[in-house]
């Protein structure tokens, strides 16, 4: 594999990473919280149908991100009520969601657009735009780094680099202030935080609105950023692997990043068949690269690479006890 | 103390949920300029007016009966299989493989060795995350999550390079062969001289999940097993006290889970397709949670729960074909139900129960 | 309302005329259809340790928890230094300086001690000034009180009797006046509750109100200024603890006269049925827990095992009852049991003639949502007796039960309801009439009397006792002292996994047995 070849395998992981990594840091702050997520797909899906629909209607893709946001937050409050007001279950809250969210884009789509559940492509204002970073077209020419900042770094959407940042940020949120002491306190021991004068209900549907934030976000630059437009179901399981890198990282920021940059890559690969026969001296059927993220979970899962230990309070409804 | 009596339990906070997602369902159909009310008389007369509509509301709720028990079978071991999906899948597979295996002379013959091959399957797929979580404590949710999308690649794979007939560009496995075709509810009926549509594809897999419902019950209520599954998913540590393997449990609940998940290809693949296509399962797996979840784990609640489902489904076809509403509307409806009747059960249960309480202070004090 | 004093105690150093540090005034609460608190009056003086008895499900904590901010009270009024003060949450609580330490201890395991402290009590949005300041004041109190902590040390790194005083120092590092400790003895041994009383009389002398929740008259006796007494919800009555006994306490708890001791006749050993040797258990931490226990107990015997929970009682219990895996031998009725291999479980243990009423009945004697009868077949609902063929006999079993909960007292002799319906008193006799009725030889007992009303606790005893009568082995497990002295005929104490000694219940005291349950042992050999 030539040099060009593997720069262009690498800027298409970033392309595929960046909607997975916003989607496992938003289960990490609902999961660090004591809410497990497996409605980040509905999340994301939601979001993406809402932004291209208004970024379409507009011409903004900045408006159809509000809007993307918004949606995502709605259901991300849905999940709050039943599951920290109501304590319901959170699984089923999460099955709940991902079916509202797979069967209302494509009803709202159809109602809107009549073009089968999808929306009509995206042009100009109403996509995010590759953004050339500073000296990107004169360092170029530089051996090695010059393709790497000019090719890989450069020429992303600008939610590529919000999601790149977003995880430093999560990290300092997380450990570095009060609000990120308390998240992590509630998910372990909420009777701790409740005893201690703060409010759990409220820690955990700060949460739960960031994860609506960040799925917000990644949906947004799935159909906006990624794509041209809103295709149904076109999320297919992002949702599900970011829990799977999620559990890869141990619920850790950074390591989210390195997880969800190897299950980007993964995708980048599915989509290269031509490379994919070159690197493997077999014939290496293209289902089973679709799979390995998640056959790499019940790998970690099962234990056999370090244990995966999450949050101890998670999926349990919190009831003061008598 | 209970403060409600069993009824409003089991069939009042159930029954209300329900209609709140039916309101809401309602508002939906408003919302895209459809009239409610016409679409309901649609969905009732498409489902239910003819043998046509029952023999398509019937055969879902076949699919359905058999991925509900299966959900409650595990829930009654405290275990969340959302894997249903997966091992139905691989259920069909076990199933086609039985099918295309020997050039079966006669239906009843097939059956059961389908039945077998397609619990098996089923019963395997669910073998590896009910052994981790056993011996490893791997969350089970997470591995049967990750096994539907594994399952789904399994799947892809055999159809390409396996079971796809040479020449042919779709992936799916050849006709079976004549002999593994199974009656239809209107070779059935016709015995007994009733008369019933040809061209509905409910089969004799219907009355083996009636039967499984009655076998699930006598299992869950009625043997030691069940019993002794029952008391592990109320209570790990008192099971363990009482000498009850949690391994054991936990492996053989999700081996009978599963396999009860595999068995549904009899009807869908076997009795329907005929052949073994993509996607054949469609998202019953899940719907299975939903049945089980407004059955609450009964194997009547779960015929019943499934009926609705398969009244929703046919109905939903119904929509499409005469009112132009995509047939999303039913992953919609669906997800209301599993909100309502699932997620959101303390919202109905709660004033309920306050009602109930107030009701029985007021009778205390007019003594 | 029993009123045998005046309401306030004696504080040291408090002004005569100054307004009680806590008034609560006709304090209800109920939960669904139980009213846990009715018509709650209490005064207590700033400056002084005041004690609140009562038994399990009297309320105590109940109305702890609402001075706390935990529950909301359905009706009353609470004052705080003569000033009407509404409590809607516990951070209301912390303001008003209430801080209260609860029975389960509420830190989060895998934060440091510091971490802990500062939780809730930040100083600003960011960690970095928080923490240096609070490592400062946190170092200042604990040499204020001698109550010394490693900042650092994770919670789940630390003993029970340290993780205690992280909640005492949170609640200080809040400025808390008034303490409230709900049964903090309860996994102390008797040197560290002596410790703990000696912290509370040094933060009484700097003027600090302190409220002691607690079901052992001894600790009232010891450490109280004055005691209120509750009973059923109700606040029976409150007194100075100088001028009152452990007997009229008791009286006022049950509402009748209490016979505080067992009656019965000496014992007539006959052959040994269990045989403990060099047992050892290693936990999932690689923690040791038992470190060689060997004992024998004989038929018509009770052998009761004292120690400060946590010591290795549970373990030996589960062991014997087949749940905890160990290394060493144990004979019953001279045939060694399996203790690695397949018949190392509950079920082998039944059917060699082991019965095991396990100490934590919720968590493990019960499943709490089953039905009376479900659970009286529960643990031997493999036997052909509760079965026919392939199916298991319910009606036979209900049949059963009936009687079973008739010979038992059950009350209400109901075999449909759900274990959960019943008290703690007659949810044990459940345990109790299914396991004494399969007529083993060798019966494990675990705390039989915890969260147990008095009036069962005379009932259960004479069971066991008569068990004991009837020629069977009897194994008792308990933190009550009381309980272990008036049972037994033998008592073995547990210390850090290991029998420190045996005595006989008529040549031995409390004060004896403590030493030992703190591990000292005085010069003779064990008996």
């Amino acid at each position: 594999m030539d040099f060009s070849t593997l720069i262009q395998i690498l800027d298409s992981t970033l392309r595929m990473a960046t909607p997975l990594l916003l989607a496992c840091l938003a289960g990490l702050f609902s999961e660090r919280s004591g809410i497990f997520d497996i409605g980040l797909e509905a999340k994301m899906l939601i979001s993406a149908f809402f932004s291209a629909a208004v970024a379409y209607e507009t011409g903004s893709v900045w408006l159809g991100l509000l809007a993307g946001i918004g949606s995502s937050l709605v259901f991300a409050a849905i999940h709050g009520v039943a599951s920290i007001t109501f304590r319901g279950n959170q699984l089923i809250s999460g099955v709940a969601l991902n079916f509202l969210a797979a069967g209302m884009t494509v009803l709202i789509a159809q109602n809107w657009f009549q073009q089968g559940g999808r929306t009509p492509s995206l042009m100009g204002g109403a996509r995010f735009e590759p953004l050339t970073l500073p000296f990107a077209d004169s360092l170029a020419a530089v051996p090695i780094f010059g393709p790497l900042y000019a090719e890989l770094l450069s020429g992303h959407s600008i939610l590529v680099y919000v999601a790149l940042l977003a995880v430093p940020a999560s990290w300092w949120v997380l450990f570095r202030t009060r609000f990120g002491l308390r998240l992590r306190a509630v998910g372990e021991n909420p009777a701790a935080v409740d005893t201690a004068g703060v409010s759990v209900v409220a820690l955990r549907y700060s949460a739960v609105a960031i994860a609506g934030l960040l799925c917000g976000i990644a949906g947004a630059y799935m159909s906006t950023g990624l794509g041209a437009g809103f295709v149904k179901d076109m999320t297919a399981g992002r949702g599900y692997i970011a829990l799977a890198a999620l559990i890869f990282a141990k619920w850790r920021p950074w390591y989210a990043l390195s997880a969800c940059l190897l299950f980007g890559l993964l995708q980048a690969l599915a989509l290269r068949t031509d490379v994919v026969a070159r690197i493997f001296p077999f014939e290496m059927p293209v289902q089973l690269l679709d799979s390995l993220p998640y056959i790499l979970t019940v790998v970690i899962l099962a234990g056999f690479v370090g244990k995966a230990i999450p949050p101890r309070a998670g999926g349990t409804p919190y009831v003061k006890e008598r | 103390m209970d403060v409600m009596p069993k009824w409003a339990d089991v069939v009042l906070v159930p029954l209300i949920s329900l209609l709140l997602a039916f309101a809401i369902s309602a508002l939906v159909i408003l919302g895209i300029g459809k009239d409610p009310v016409e679409a309901v008389k649609l969905m009732v007369t498409g489902a239910f007016g003819s043998t046509y509509g029952w023999g398509y509301t019937l055969f879902y709720a076949t699919n359905f009966i058999f991925t509900g028990l299966a959900f409650a079978v595990a829930s009654h071991a405290s275990l969340f299989n959302i894997g249903s999906e997966g091992q139905a899948t691989l259920g069909g597979l076990g199933v086609a493989l039985v099918c295309l295996a020997l050039p079966w002379p006669h239906w009843a013959l097939a059956l059961p060795a389908a039945m077998i091959g397609g619990a098996l399957f089923g019963a395997a797929w669910a073998f590896l995350p009910a052994w981790l979580q056993a011996k490893r404590g791997s969350h089970i949710v997470i591995t049967t999550i990750m096994f539907n999308f594994i399952g789904a690649a399994v799947l892809n794979y055999m159809l390409v390079n396996v079971l796809r007939p040479e020449g042919s560009q779709d992936p799916a496995s050849a006709n079976f062969p004549p002999g593994t075709n199974l009656p239809t509810l209107h070779e059935i009926l016709g015995v007994f001289g009733i008369p019933f549509s040809k061209a509905a594809p409910v089969n004799v897999s219907f009355l083996i999940a009636l039967l499984a419902c009655v076998l699930v019950w006598l299992l869950i209520w009625r043997t030691r097993f069940g019993f002794e599954l029952r008391a592990f998913g109320k209570s790990e540590s008192a099971a363990v006290y009482a000498g009850i393997s949690p391994a054991r449990i936990i492996i053989v609940a999700m081996l009978i889970s599963g396999g009860l998940s595999g068995l549904m290809a009899i009807n869908n693949v076997m009795g329907e397709a005929e052949r073994l296509v993509l996607n054949s399962v469609e998202g019953a797996g899940f719907i299975g949670i939903a049945v089980a979840l407004m059955g609450r784990n009964h194997p009547v609640g779960v015929a019943l729960a499934a009926l609705l489902f398969g009244f929703l489904y046919q109905g939903g076809a119904e929509l499409a074909l005469w009112m132009s509403i995509p047939r999303e509307l039913i992953v919609v409806i669906q997800g209301l139900v599993i909100l309502f009747t699932g997620a959101l059960d303390n919202m109905v249960r709660m004033p309920i129960e306050k009602l109930f309480l107030a009701m029985r202070r007021s009778a205390k004090a007019g003594e | 309302m029993k009123d045998l004093a005046d309401n306030s105690g004696q504080p040291s150093g408090a002004m005569p005329d100054a307004p009680p540090a806590i008034e609560l005034r006709g304090i209800s609460k109920a939960f669904g259809p139980v009213q846990a608190n009715k018509d709650i009056s209490l005064s207590v003086a700033k400056g002084a340790i005041h004690g609140i008895i009562g038994e399990n499900g009297a309320g105590k904590s109940t109305l702890m928890s609402i001075l706390y901010g935990f529950y909301k009270a359905d009706a009353g009024e609470i004052l705080i230094n003569g000033a009407p003060t509404d409590i809607p949450d516990s951070q209301a609580a912390i303001a008003a300086g209430i801080g209260m330490v609860f029975q389960h201890f509420k830190l989060v395991e895998n934060f440091s001690v510091l971490e802990n402290v500062v939780l809730g009590a930040e100083d600003g949005a960011l960690l970095r000034t928080t923490m240096s300041k609070a490592r400062k004041h946190l170092t200042e109190i604990a040499e204020e009180y001698e109550m010394n902590v490693d900042p650092d040390a994770l919670i789940e790194e630390i003993g029970v009797g340290m993780q205690q005083r992280v909640e005492i120092l949170k609640s200080l590092y809040r400025h808390a006046d008034i303490l409230i400790l709900d049964e903090p003895t309860g996994v102390l041994t008797p040197a560290e509750a002596d410790h703990l009383f000696r912290i509370l009389r040094g933060l009484k002398d700097e003027g600090k109100t302190i409220i002691l929740i607690t079901h052992k008259l001894r600790e009232i006796m010891e450490v109280t200024d004055t005691v209120s007494v509750m009973r059923r919800g109700e606040m029976t009555a409150t007194v100075k603890t100088a001028e009152t006994s452990p007997e009229e306490l008791a009286e006022l708890m049950v509402g009748r006269k209490v016979l505080l001791r067992v009656d019965k006749k000496p014992a007539q050993p006959g052959e040994t049925i269990l045989k403990v040797s060099d047992l050892r258990v290693v936990d999932d931490d690689n923690v040791e827990r038992l470190k060689g226990v060997s004992l024998q107990v004989r038929a018509g015997e009770i052998l009761g095992i004292a120690g400060v929970a946590g010591n290795g009682q549970s373990e030996l219990l589960n062991v014997l009852g087949g749940i905890t895996r160990a290394t060493g031998s144990v004979q019953v009725n001279g045939q060694e049991i399996d203790l690695t291999g397949k018949h190392s479980d509950g079920r082998s243990r039944r059917e060699r003639g082991i019965s095991h009423v396990p100490e934590d009945r919720q968590r493990a004697g019960l499943i709490m949502d089953f039905s009376a009868w479900e659970n009286i077949v529960f643990g031997y609902q493999w036997d052909p007796a509760c079965n026919n063929g392939m199916l298991m006999d319910n009606d036979g079993i209900r049949r059963e039960t009936a009687g079973k909960m008739e010979r038992f007292d059950v009350r209400p002799p109901d075999c449909y309801l759900a274990a959960k319906s019943f008290s703690g008193g007659n949810q044990q006799k459940i345990v109790l009439a299914r396991e004494i009725e399969r007529n083993p030889d060798l019966l494990l007992v675990g705390q039989p009397t915890r969260g147990v009303d008095i009036g069962a606790i005379e009932f259960i005893h004479q069971r066991i006792i008569e068990l004991r009568d009837a020629g069977k082995a009897i194994l008792l497990v308990s933190v009550e002292l009381d309980e272990i002295m008036g049972l037994s005929d033998r008592i073995a104490v547990m210390f850090d996994g290991r029998i420190m000694g045996e005595r006989l219940p008529g040549e031995t005291d409390e004060r004896e047995l403590g030493l030992l349950m703190a591990g000292v042992t005085s010069g003779e050999g064990a008996a």
